[in-house]
């Protein structure tokens, strides 16, 4: 079991989901913070549902206001990156990068990969918690 | 600074190992106990580096609030060594809060921020960050953040070695609460650290001032008054250091002191201009540009700090801040007002107090920007008990740079102010610059019964306060103080753009003294408002802690409860300023409280709330009633911290 919750571990970084910030937290994790890394992974996504929310808000208004888009997007790259959620930051990234160039049907698609990482990540997550709470 | 508890020593990588070992307990464990105050509205980043700062074994504060994080910096004046924050937050620009953190308290601050472009960046070294670090932040990078700690205080010494004594003195009052470091076995430590980690001189003259915790030149609300007289005189753009010290004459202090004061200036007038736009009335805003531009020319300020003085005729001082506000006068004048405003809040923090003497002039300073609007009686009252203040506001030269301190201060100023007023006598020109700039702000210059007032209203800029509130003022002398208390207080609301000492102002004489009546019931006495200016024991400390609060109730209260110290310390201060103001003044305390929300904005107290809620001014607020002394006290308090400030 304990292999495999390493391999899933390892797998993040292998394929790029979650980087060296990562492995920063889970330095910061010790007895006396036993499950830091997990209650910070919850606290992330908790916080992240509002995130997206004023995203999804602002981007049903029309005609968009990038500016205020890109400033939303920022806090929620900020959030992300400090997780090490690589992947997801690079798509954040991508959806300023639009807002930038006012490209509206740019940043729909580009919220949407957004989205759509953070899922997958909070997925992959949420599964190798429950795997180390079993092991341990 | 105050490291306190850090001592050099060996602990994590790169830190100064001093010939203790790492076990060594009296020994350098710098930079273990660092204490840091971390501000981030984000939770998941705030607890990771707040985390992370603890596995540096630091001594962590989080926040995920910029108005919190500046009251507790506030609160515990000195109880925090550096402070890093994300620049973008819901309730306040990142940057605002640098430039509030380095002009009050004078913290390295570090920026940190998902966005690493360079404009940005940028923006952080403009507003003085010491570091920006781009997120995520690694733990590596938090491991050397005492390095900002160290330099600064390092800086520090040097000034103040080459200084020499000069606000000797000053210093060691300053920092009374400082001792919660267990200062002096730090010093100790610290200096030896030092010493080993800087060349051994370094150390040696800071020994010299054993007794002070921290070597650097205490910009007193004189010294801080010959500074910005100098620097009006050559003329904003032409203030080099070496001119400015030729000009102030003043033994002791060294050409590093000047610049770095003379940076910390800048800043604040930059600032102050930029504050003023938002929330001033007119006059203050034209001063947005090159706030030290207009400095140069004082001319309307005099006028108006002269006018405060009672030597001019209040009329003239409208005119005078009409005309500055029309910005025709000067754009010194205006931006001077604007400037004034946080020069204040800036000043009287680093007014030390240190000794009562120097807060009476520091609170001078307060006054020059605030008494605008003061009312030749008011401001007559003010002078007098400025100049027992100590002549603070004595250089009317300062004046622009009062003005704008007047302004930040004018709300909580114009108490101090008044108070200054009074007492400094020569201080009014000063004041008058403040003033000019306070009252503006802060109407509470209208209130300023002394002399004090006058000068402040002379900074036309201020005039839109001044004028406006010379009127409503007029009665009310005290409602300067009043205003200022409530300005001071409610800096914080006050700040927010209306002065709420206009609130009080238009109350009217007895409506701002009930209220401070009540507030007086809160009797804070650490506030001492002694420090203010009467005793200023250890009020330089008590100021600007008392002013971090902002708790216009605090000052409030320890007006209250400094009245009685007051009276006793200040001979005159706070009952000159308020000859009739007792009542008045009761009432700007009470207004304090309420300012946040009573702003008389008509008053065009603007005062800008703004630059106040960094003064705590709360401590002139109070002043009203408590009695003209602890008006003045807590004007002159004020005027102390912000020069504080400027101290650095």
């Amino acid at each position: 079991m304990r292999k495999q919750i390493a391999c899933l571990r390892n797998s993040f970084f292998d394929e790029g989901f979650l980087d060296e910030q990562f492995l920063q937290l889970e330095d910061l994790q010790d007895d006396a913070n036993p499950n830091f890394v997990e209650e910070i992974v919850t606290s992330f996504y908790g916080d992240s549902v509002r995130l997206l929310r004023n995203l999804e808000m602002a981007l049903e208004k029309r005609p968009f206001d990038f500016c205020k888009l890109e400033n939303y997007m920022h806090l929620f790259k900020g959030s992300s990156s400090s997780i090490g959620a690589i992947k997801v930051k690079r798509e954040c990234t991508r959806f300023q990068d639009y807002c930038k160039a006012g490209n509206a049907e740019g940043c729909i698609n580009s919220y949407q990969q957004v989205k759509q990482e953070h899922a997958i990540l909070r997925r992959k997550l949420e599964t190798y918690f429950k795997l180390a709470r079993q092991a341990a | 600074m105050h490291l306190g508890t850090c001592q050099l020593t060996k602990s994590g990588s790169a830190m100064p190992t001093s010939s203790g070992s790492a076990g060594d307990a009296v020994s350098d464990q710098f930079p273990v106990g660092l204490r840091v105050l971390v501000v981030d509205d984000d939770p998941t980043c705030l607890m990771i580096l707040y985390k992370m700062l603890l596995s540096c074994r630091y001594n962590a504060t989080k926040c995920n609030r910029a108005d919190i994080a500046l009251s507790l910096l506030r609160e515990k004046k000195g109880g925090f060594d550096i402070v890093i924050s994300d620049v973008h937050m819901p309730d306040m620009d990142g940057f605002k809060l640098l430039e509030h953190i380095g002009l009050e308290m004078d913290l390295p601050v570090i920026m940190m921020s998902a966005d690493d472009s360079k404009n940005v960046v940028m923006k952080g070294v403009t507003h003085g960050a010491c570091d920006y670090l781009i997120k995520p932040v690694r733990i590596e990078a938090l491991k050397n953040i005492w390095q900002h700690v160290v330099r600064k205080k390092k800086h520090e010494y040097k000034d103040f070695e080459q200084s020499g004594s000069v606000e000797d003195g000053d210093r060691q009052q300053k920092t009374p609460d400082d001792v919660d470091y267990s200062s002096s076995a730090n010093e100790g430590s610290w200096r030896s650290s030092k010493r080993r980690k800087d060349e051994e001189d370094d150390t040696e003259d800071r020994d010299d001032t054993s007794s002070q915790k921290k070597p650097r030149v205490v910009w007193s609300v004189d010294l801080h008054k010959q500074f910005v007289a100098a620097v009006n005189q050559l003329g904003i753009d032409k203030a080099f250091p070496k001119k400015i010290l030729e000009l102030m004459n003043v033994p002791g202090i060294t050409r590093e002191n000047v610049a770095s004061h003379l940076q910390k200036y800048r800043i604040y007038l930059r600032r102050l201009s930029g504050q003023h736009q938002s929330g001033l009335s007119n006059s203050f805003m034209g001063s947005q540009e090159a706030p030290f531009g207009s400095m140069p020319s004082f001319s309307s300020l005099e006028l108006q700090a002269l006018a405060a003085s009672g030597q001019i005729p209040a009329q003239s001082l409208a005119t005078i801040q009409a005309a500055s506000h029309g910005r025709s006068a000067t754009k010194s004048a205006i931006s001077p007002l604007v400037d004034q405003r946080n020069l204040f809040s800036f000043e009287s923090p680093k007014l030390h107090f240190g000794e009562g003497q120097r807060n009476n002039s520091t609170q001078m300073n307060f006054l020059h920007g605030i008494p605008t609007n003061m009312e030749p009686k008011q401001l007559v009252s003010l002078h007098q008990t400025a100049n027992s203040l100590g002549g603070m506001m004595q250089g009317t030269q300062s004046n622009p740079l009062m003005v704008q301190m007047a302004q930040p201060y004018s709300r909580a100023q114009n108490e101090s102010i008044s108070n200054y007023a009074s007492r400094f006598p020569s201080s009014i020109g000063l004041s008058n610059g403040i003033a000019s700039g306070v009252i503006g702000r802060s109407a509470l210059v209208d209130n300023v019964k002394g002399p004090v007032y006058n000068q402040v209203s002379q900074p036309s800029s201020i005039a839109d306060f001044s004028v406006s509130r010379s009127e409503d003022l007029s009665g009310t002398g005290f409602s300067i103080g009043g205003s200022l208390g409530s300005s001071l207080i409610s800096s914080k609301g006050v700040l927010q753009g209306e002065p709420s000492m206009e609130v009080k102002e238009s109350r009217g004489e007895g409506a701002s003294y009930d209220i401070f009546n009540d507030l007086h019931q809160q009797k804070s006495q650490d506030w001492s408002l002694r420090n203010v200016g009467l005793t200023y024991d250890t009020s330089q400390h008590m100021n600007m802690q008392e002013n971090t609060d902002a708790s216009s109730y605090l000052v409030q209260q320890s007006f209250m409860a400094n009245q009685d110290t007051a009276h006793s310390r200040n001979s005159s201060t706070g009952k000159e300023v308020f000859p009739g103001g007792d009542e008045r003044a009761q009432r700007n305390e009470p207004i304090i409280g309420q300012q946040p929300n009573a702003h008389h904005t008509d008053n065009s107290f603007r005062v800008k709330a703004e630059s106040f809620p960094e003064t705590s001014n709360q401590n002139t607020l109070l002043p009203g009633h408590y009695d003209q002394d602890d008006l003045m006290s807590a004007l002159f308090k004020q005027v102390s911290y912000f020069l504080a400030i400027f101290v650095i």
